[in-house]
């Protein structure tokens, strides 16, 4: 039985195409993803994001959990509403999960987790504060009473678009810069997202989330369905848990080196691995010269050995197959390399991992 | 709802095939295929005068989304591509029926027969 969001009548009402994403009834298109995925680059799209977790961190010693739980530091959270990405690891240094942190005050904390990865995040959280002993309350607000849906409305019209539909919130949001939340009335608004682009997400009560969806919609608003959210975040250089990273991958070779903080005397879980181990590959990106589309799984040959495609498919913006991989160190930015797709070897040219971002290419 | 054309045969594999009066057979994929697969950006196309078995890999279709393998309906030898429907993939997800993959001379033009009619690609396709 598929588990489904407080929005999954109002997809089928608007005639998405659902399918099975990790045990959940999602939308992955609502006609052409492509067309969703220009609608987010160029106007204004959005996406329903309820299947992912949020999840409520509350007690004196949120501080010093967060600290050790995460790869990132908090100490950089010193400004109310200001949020911090982070990795999860376990104590072999692998990703448990990637997740984002807001910082509300000292007693209070919100995460937002992988729709995959919520039961054992929460088991390893609450294993964490019994073994540490700490003052911290952990809730999940996904599933239940007080559950939470999300909305991530995006594009360079996102936030015009928000403000029509809840005028009530404008003057505490526009305010925020990149990467900051706020509560306003019942809602909390963050200027966080998963496109490479400017835009809120928006957590409301489940019971709310139908009717926000509906009335976006009728601003014009497009929805767009996970196929979208997909090749937004592959073109913005984002990583995407289960596939660039998991639990038998070091941050430092899936590209996260930069939310990794090793230069001070904090332990966090992890630590001792990950400076025992340093980095072993480099996390870059691809674009195929040759037709057809890189995938995930295919095998690169480089002069300094193999590697792998981690996510690739075709970039919309870019009208050419892109790809981020995991390649030997040593394989410099230009280089070509070649990707073997079918047995065929197809050439490709290695680039830096980031392709799309506010509405252009960057590469 | 996906469209099926009633003049047509259909693998369950989601080919469809329209007997020429010359006695080849043009084959595509279904609407069918084309919306569950989404937008396409590439299609792979089989060489001229290869020959395949009933059942083998013969082209390549990718979506956005994901790569599927098109398979041969019938044995036979390909004499024609659709040159257009590869420099423009999306052509097949307008018209499945009109954007035609690849032409084949059966070996045995009865191994039509044994394919499915439009009612019964419909039953299956849903």
């Amino acid at each position: 039985m598929l588990k489904k969001t407080v929005l999954n009548a109002a997809h089928r009402a608007m005639n998405a195409r659902m399918v099975d994403f990790g045990g959940w009834d999602m939308p992955v298109n609502y006609g052409s993803q492509i067309e969703e995925h220009h609608a987010v680059r160029n106007d204004c799209g959005m996406f329903d994001v309820s299947h992912m977790c949020p999840v409520d961190v509350v007690g004196a010693d949120c501080r010093a959990f967060l600290s050790r739980l995460v790869a990132n530091d908090v100490a950089k959270l010193k400004v109310s509403g200001k949020a911090l990405y982070a990795a999860m690891l376990n104590e072999a240094g692998g990703v448990i999960d990637d997740l984002i942190i807001y910082f509300l005050t000292d007693t209070r904390f919100r995460i937002v987790v992988n729709a995959g990865t919520a039961e054992k995040d929460l088991a390893w959280m609450q294993a964490k504060v019994a073994e540490w002993k700490l003052d911290v309350s952990i809730t999940q607000r996904r599933d239940g009473a007080n559950n939470l849906g999300i909305i991530a409305v995006q594009g360079p019209n996102a936030r015009a678009k928000v403000w029509e539909v809840l005028p009530q919130t404008k003057a505490a949001t526009q305010g925020l810069k990149a990467f900051f939340g706020a509560d306003v009335d019942q809602y909390f608004i963050a200027s966080t997202g998963y496109t490479g682009e400017d835009g809120y997400e928006i957590m409301l009560p489940a019971g709310e989330a139908e009717a926000l969806w509906n009335a976006l919609n009728k601003a014009g608003v497009a929805p767009c369905g996970l196929g979208a959210r997909d090749t937004l975040r592959l073109e913005a250089g984002m990583n995407l848990y289960g596939q660039d990273m998991d639990e038998t991958v070091s941050p430092l070779d899936a590209g996260l080196a930069w939310t990794v903080s090793l230069n001070t005397d904090r332990d966090f879980v992890g630590k001792p691995a990950l400076t025992a181990a340093g980095q072993q590959k480099q996390f870059l990106g691809l674009i195929l010269l040759d037709k057809g589309v890189l995938r995930g799984h295919q095998q690169i040959i480089t002069k300094q050995g193999n590697g792998e495609i981690t996510s690739g498919s075709f970039s919309p913006t870019l009208q050419q197959s892109i790809a981020l991989a995991r390649l030997p160190l040593g394989v410099q930015i230009g280089d070509e390399v070649e990707v073997d797709i079918r047995g065929k070897l197809l050439k490709a040219k290695v680039t830096k991992p980031v392709f799309a971002r506010n509405g252009k290419a960057v590469i | 709802m996906s469209k099926v054309l009633a003049n047509l045969k259909y693998a369950a594999s989601h080919e469809w095939m329209l007997l020429n009066a010359d006695g080849s057979v043009t084959v595509g994929i279904t609407d069918h295929a084309q919306e569950a697969l989404g937008d396409l950006v590439f299609v792979e196309l089989p060489d001229v005068g290869a020959h395949f078995d009933a059942e083998k890999e013969i082209a390549v279709v990718e979506s956005v989304k994901a790569a599927a393998d098109v398979y041969a309906p019938i044995a036979g030898t390909v004499t024609e591509v659709n040159q257009a429907a590869a420099e423009a993939p999306e052509s097949v997800n307008q018209d499945a029926y009109s954007a035609w993959l690849f032409k084949m001379t059966p070996d045995n033009v009865a191994d039509l027969d044994k394919m499915l009619d439009a009612a019964a690609y419909q039953a299956l396709a849903e």
